[in-house]
């Protein structure tokens, strides 16, 4: 599904991701940690396609195809999800509204016919039951207003409604309590499948004791320093990154 | 991230889709202005003396004022004598008695202006009056109103048939020498509407003029006149279009509204003049005097305005709170793109006890667009607990343009309660990223976070003029909404 060869990625300048391999399948669950800056949301922010973010060498394969000649809206089209670190506000645009929008912008490009208000909402509905977003919410304007946890919540709701392909998910867990946590956890374990992948990027572990993943990187320094299973991400909750980057230090 | 804004550059340089030309026989004044042709322009409409008197007088105190330069807009000099004070669609015969009598490349007009008065008239039941450029060329579903009373035909034809009426109202809540752009439309003026809801009746269907400037070198004076009599209930939409041209165009309307006793008026605009090129070249110039009396106890009038075309526009919408307990509102959205220039606003002006005002401006900055707020809201000695709610909200796109905010408080009696809400936010790169990730084109995230921003004010308007507004909104910042 996902294929990244030696991806080196600059940001005003600064070389932040040094030759970055990765290869993900259709139905794995794929893991990146890392302490902060050491890329992990750069990553998650080339693979979408945001502006200012230069790729200097290597290559994304997605489906088949180069994903870095797409624009962001394309690679949404064909199927690329990501649920942001820090949703932003969209004061005045409802919820729905907004989804509806994108909803149908999706479908157009996969040759299927808009929803409708009536089927749209049924299947809104649907999707915020899942992640136990409340109907209120689905109202108000884009994440106006929303706490943290709300967010991350929309943003789950968000992804059951476009059903991605491929799912970034940056972060999904930080500021949750460990309550909304499980929600979350739920909701997302509730949307593998064989057709899709996911790839979780996250500072703690505590986020993999709920979707355990096929496949855990460790990311640091801009490159992947490790790659192993489930229980990596446990060992590094007990040593710590220090150790992983002494070991990997000259 | 240098290169945020760019897409958005790209997208604000698209064309005005309503600039196309009508190519009809005109009927002109020569240029210029004197005695000679406010004479002239009278005895076409052929009016009582009374009138001719009364823009005569106007005339000679607008040669004594001297054009106001107080608003945050720059333009060159215009030259009053190099303007053509009257053009009208040349017909054959009389002027028409029905639509099918109707100039058919008039109508076509409309048509590609997306009126189609058959369609109007059939499907959204709307009385269409409209103006194009110095006469009203087609009053729809008149019968239909007058079945109710309701009087509501083009300004010539109520100076003929309702002398009365117009003579007492004219000029009653904006005096001829009000303004130097008053005193020039109430000198020259050719046409516009006119609208009497009697007693009681609460008008059946949106009254609607659109308006359409088409001749080169022509200046626009349309006078509109409504009233609504106690107890009455009135919504009034026009819109405004004009061709592409590479000089501007000169229009100054004045708007009069008479509320009494437990009365409503409800008058809307959608206002799409052309608004110049991306260098500003071209475009209409746009000075309007609008204004409502609340005279009677209980009466309200709300003005909502969205104003996305023009090169200048200098317009204040304004209600004078002169009876007990009466309402004033004043709902805005104004945009400038390219290198158009807005000072726009209201003035609220307290007289009654109890009376309250409310404020909602919303201005959209984007390109070298320049945008001024600028309200005035007066409460007068004997305004006892009088209230004034004032929101103005500033939205800027890209980082070449500009946002003013100017409101003018003045308060003489201790029992008013005023509140005042400012905000100033741009779109940013970032809201864009995350409508793109989700699917939807740069174009269509613009016009949706704009549309959010507005939407406190297209609430107000009728249903299916605030799809055309939001429409226009898009448009005139990209391609379409979705």
């Amino acid at each position: 599904m996902l294929k990244i060869e030696d991806l080196h990625v600059e940001v005003d300048g600064k070389l932040i991701l040094k030759g970055i391999d990765l290869e993900i399948q259709a139905g794995e669950v794929h893991a990146i940690m890392g302490p902060n800056g050491s890329g992990k949301s750069t990553l998650a922010y080339v693979l979408a396609g945001r502006e200012g973010y230069e790729v200097t060498k290597g290559s994304v394969t997605y489906k088949g195809r180069d994903l870095l000649e797409m624009s962001p809206e394309a690679r949404a089209a064909e199927g690329v999800f990501l649920g942001f670190q820090y949703p932003v506000a969209i004061p005045g645009v409802s919820n729905v509204y907004f989804l509806k929008a994108a909803l149908n912008a999706l479908r157009k490009h996969r040759g299927k016919d808009p929803l409708d208000a009536i089927d749209f909402m049924k299947l809104s509905k649907e999707k915020a039951a899942l992640v136990q977003l409340p109907d209120e919410l689905t109202k108000r304007s884009v994440n106006d207003g929303f706490s943290g946890g709300e967010k991350k919540r929309n943003e789950i709701y968000q992804m059951a409604m476009l059903e991605p392909s491929l799912a970034v998910l940056d972060e999904t867990d930080s500021g949750l309590d460990i309550d909304a946590l499980k929600v979350i956890a739920d909701g997302l374990n509730t949307l593998r499948s064989p057709e899709r992948a996911m790839l979780i990027i996250t500072h703690y572990q505590r986020l993999l004791d709920y979707i355990v993943p096929d496949v855990v990187h460790v990311l640091i320094d801009g490159q992947i320093v490790r790659t192993g299973d489930k229980d990596l991400a446990k060992r590094l909750e007990a040593e710590g990154y220090a150790e992983v980057r002494d070991a990997i230090q000259p | 991230m240098a290169t945020a804004t760019e897409p958005i550059d790209e997208i604000l340089k698209r064309g005005y889709d309503a600039g196309f030309i009508t190519d009809i026989e005109q009927e002109y004044a020569p240029p210029g202005l004197n005695e000679q042709i406010v004479a002239f322009i009278s005895n076409k409409k052929n009016e009582p003396e009374w009138l001719l008197e009364w823009r005569l007088k106007a005339y000679r105190h607008w040669l004594k004022m001297k054009e106001p330069r107080w608003a945050k807009v720059s333009y060159p000099e215009i030259d009053y004598q190099d303007i053509c004070y009257y053009a009208a669609p040349k017909s054959k015969d009389d002027a028409p008695k029905s639509l099918d009598e109707v100039d058919p490349e008039l109508l076509a007009t409309y048509e590609k202006l997306g009126i189609p008065l058959h369609e109007r008239e059939i499907l959204a039941g709307v009385a269409v009056d409209a103006v194009f450029d110095s006469v009203s060329v087609a009053t729809t579903f008149r019968e239909k109103l007058a079945e109710v009373g309701v009087i509501f035909m083009s300004f010539s034809e109520a100076v003929q048939e309702h002398p009365e009426l117009v003579k007492k109202y004219l000029g009653s809540v904006v005096p001829i020498a009000d303004n130097f752009f008053s005193a020039l439309n109430s000198a020259v003026f050719s046409d516009g509407s006119f609208v009497y809801i009697p007693k009681g009746v609460r008008c059946p269907m949106e009254l609607s003029t659109y308006f359409r400037i088409n001749a080169a070198k022509t200046g626009q004076f349309e006078r509109t006149l409504i009233v609504a009599e106690e107890g009455s209930y009135v919504s009034y939409l026009e819109g405004c279009t004009a061709p592409m041209r590479d000089e501007n165009q000169l229009h100054a309307a004045v708007v009069e509204l008479v509320a009494h006793k437990d009365a409503q008026i409800k008058y809307s605009t959608v206002q799409n003049w052309y608004p110049g090129d991306e260098n500003g070249k071209g475009g209409i110039f746009n000075f309007v005097t609008k204004r409502g009396l609340c005279e009677g106890e209980r009466s309200k009038i709300s003005w909502t305005q969205v104003e996305t075309g023009s090169a200048i526009t200098w317009k204040y919408p304004s209600c004078i709170l002169k009876g007990d307990n009466s309402i004033g509102e004043f709902y805005s959205v104004a945009l400038s793109n390219h290198r158009q220039q807005a000072d726009t606003g209201t003035k609220m002006i307290h007289l009654g006890k109890n009376t309250r005002s409310t404020i909602i401006s919303k201005g959209i900055s984007a390109g070298h667009g320049q945008q001024t707020y600028r309200g005035g809201v007066k409460i007068m000695r004997g305004a006892t607990n009088a209230r004034n709610y004032t929101q103005c909200d500033s939205l800027l796109i890209g980082d070449q343009c500009g946002a003013h905010t100017v409101p003018y408080v003045d308060v003489r009696n201790s029992t008013a309660q005023l509140e005042h809400e400012a905000t100033t936010s741009r779109i940013g790169e970032d809201q864009l990223f995350y409508c793109r990730q989700r699917g939807l084109s740069e174009e269509d995230a613009v016009s949706l976070i704009v549309n959010g921003f507005a939407k406190q004010v297209l609430k107000e308007l009728p249903m299916e003029f605030a799809v055309e507004a939001q429409k226009l909104l898009g448009v005139s910042l990209e391609g379409a909404v979705g």
